[in-house]
């Protein structure tokens, strides 16, 4: 018994598989790097604002967090010409991955930011230093080592979400392959080159995150006291 | 009055029926004192009494319902709006604080700078001194503690002493005209509290305004001016440590008291 792999469909579409993968980096880059921005605001504002403000911000999370992917990107895509937002596939995509991601980076930016003992806050605040300087110089750099795992699994899951950018037809690696599976009939090949690229790119990830995490908990040297 | 303000310099500190309570439990109980300049005052008592809460009202890390703190005659924490009682901004609160310093039982340092940088911090940021000035100030003040050769150490590479030291170098930076401490030595190693004391021995005898929540009844009986015993939330007794530890008159006092005797008595039968 073998399961029939033809090499050849794949090679034929070399070049089309490595532009989908392409566009499947950068939109996951640019959707976590502008989530992990909205995240970082969006925990912030929370501890500066007031209760309306933060109400607001709640509820953004809430929803964000509640709610399937997939039917926030068609919300965003089909919906938004309805309000006036017309956006090509690929910002929207980018768009969507970056809403989604703010919410979950936010919380943990948001658990990151309690986490650290109140006694230094206090500390910070006897010497003179303002609520924004105590969040900037004494919380920020610790909250980064603390949430760093985290962040790394967030970051992989928006990874794999990029994939749901295929039903908006933003032409990234899945949006190609099934294209081609479709076509040659292919779904052997296309289906598990698929696997082995987001595995691929996954691994990447984690490493990069556990290098980080190793550099700077060394430099900060916050294990112990 | 005026005959008074004469003779005696203007304190400090001066806390007027202050009034503090979680919901139904009262903290504090019409507490008033003052600390004139040079003046060390230790507050002790069983725990519970309201002695870490009232010192923490000193730098407002506690606001209070009732009375007055004033710091150096300034209203600590609050504003008068048209005989309304109203929270001060945080610029308000920490201009009236800005001659306080604090010391606190887990040191507070921040993992992640180095014990040069806590110290330097405040110097940078709210002094808003050059980097290369704040690191001279900054290695003069961990010099005074006696810690110049650690000062590129992470708090983390410290003994529970040297971080505490740190922490008081860390206040002493901003030139503070009080200094408040509260419990300083009560996280350390025993054998890591004669060097703790000592820094604050030298701190008194230089006419620093301290005041102090502490256990260390050797230290208060030898260093304090002025002793506070407070109880229940209530200022029990008050008084100079010679008189105040041979006071046989208030038994919650002497019940206090007759612990520590208790468990210095080894050494007392040995000088006997």
């Amino acid at each position: 018994m073998s399961i029939p792999f033809d090499v050849a469909i794949l090679t034929d579409a070399l070049p089309a598989i490595a532009r989908g993968l392409a566009i499947t980096i950068g939109v996951w880059i640019t959707g976590a790097v502008s989530g992990l921005g909205l995240g970082l605001v969006v925990a912030g504002a929370q501890m500066l604002t007031g209760r309306w403000v933060r109400l607001g911000l709640r509820a953004y999370i809430e929803v964000f967090r509640g709610t399937p992917f997939l039917v926030q990107l068609f919300i965003l895509y089909y919906g938004g010409p309805s309000v006036g937002l017309k956006l090509p596939p690929l910002a929207a995509g980018i768009l969507a991955l970056g809403l989604y991601g703010g919410a979950y980076f936010s919380e943990a930016f948001r658990s990151g930011f309690e986490s650290i003992p109140p006694g230094q806050l206090e500390a910070a605040q006897c010497l003179g230093l303002s609520r924004l300087q105590i969040i900037v110089r004494i919380q920020f750099p610790q909250m980064l080592v603390i949430v760093l795992p985290a962040l790394t699994n967030l970051i992989i899951v928006l990874c794999k979400e990029t994939a749901v950018l295929s039903v908006v037809t933003v032409p990234e690696l899945t949006f190609v392959l099934t294209g081609i599976g479709t076509e040659k009939f292919a779904f052997v090949e296309t289906l598990l080159t698929l696997c082995v690229c987001y595995w691929l790119l996954v691994e990447l990830a984690s490493r990069l995150g556990l290098m980080v995490e190793h550099r700077v908990s060394r430099f900060l040297e916050l294990s112990g006291s | 009055m005026n005959h008074l303000t004469a003779e005696f310099p203007a304190p400090l500190i001066e806390v007027r029926h202050v009034v503090k309570a979680f919901g139904e439990v009262v903290v504090l109980d019409d507490v008033s004192f003052a600390v004139r300049p040079s003046e060390v005052t230790c507050i002790i008592g069983p725990s519970g009494s309201g002695k870490s809460t009232l010192l923490r009202s000193l730098a407002f890390l506690e606001d209070y319902g009732g009375g007055e703190i004033l710091i150096e005659g300034e209203l600590l924490g609050y504003t008068d709006r048209r005989g309304k009682r109203e929270r001060a901004s945080e610029a308000d609160i920490n201009r009236v604080r800005r001659h306080v310093g604090m010391v606190f039982q887990q040191f507070n340092l921040w993992p992640h700078m180095t014990a040069v940088q806590n110290v330097a911090e405040a110097l940078l940021r709210v002094r808003r001194l050059p980097a290369a000035v704040a690191r001279a100030r900054a290695l003069a003040m961990l010099d005074r503690v006696g810690l110049a050769a650690w000062a590129d150490r992470h708090p983390a590479r410290l003994s529970g002493g040297q971080q505490q030291r740190v922490a008081i170098a860390r206040a002493l930076a901003m030139e503070p005209h009080i200094m408040l401490f509260d419990e300083p030595t009560s996280a350390l190693d025993p054998e890591r509290v004669g060097e703790v004391l000592q820094v604050m021995k030298s701190l008194a005898s230089d006419g620093m305004t301290m005041v102090i929540v502490t256990h260390e009844m050797g230290f208060a009986a030898q260093v304090a001016d002025t002793v506070i015993f407070l109880d229940h939330g209530k200022i029990a007794a008050q008084g100079a440590p010679e008189v105040l530890f041979h006071d046989e008159t208030q038994p919650r006092l002497r019940q206090f008291l007759q612990n520590y005797f208790d468990r210095n008595a080894f050494w007392a039968r040995r000088d006997a």
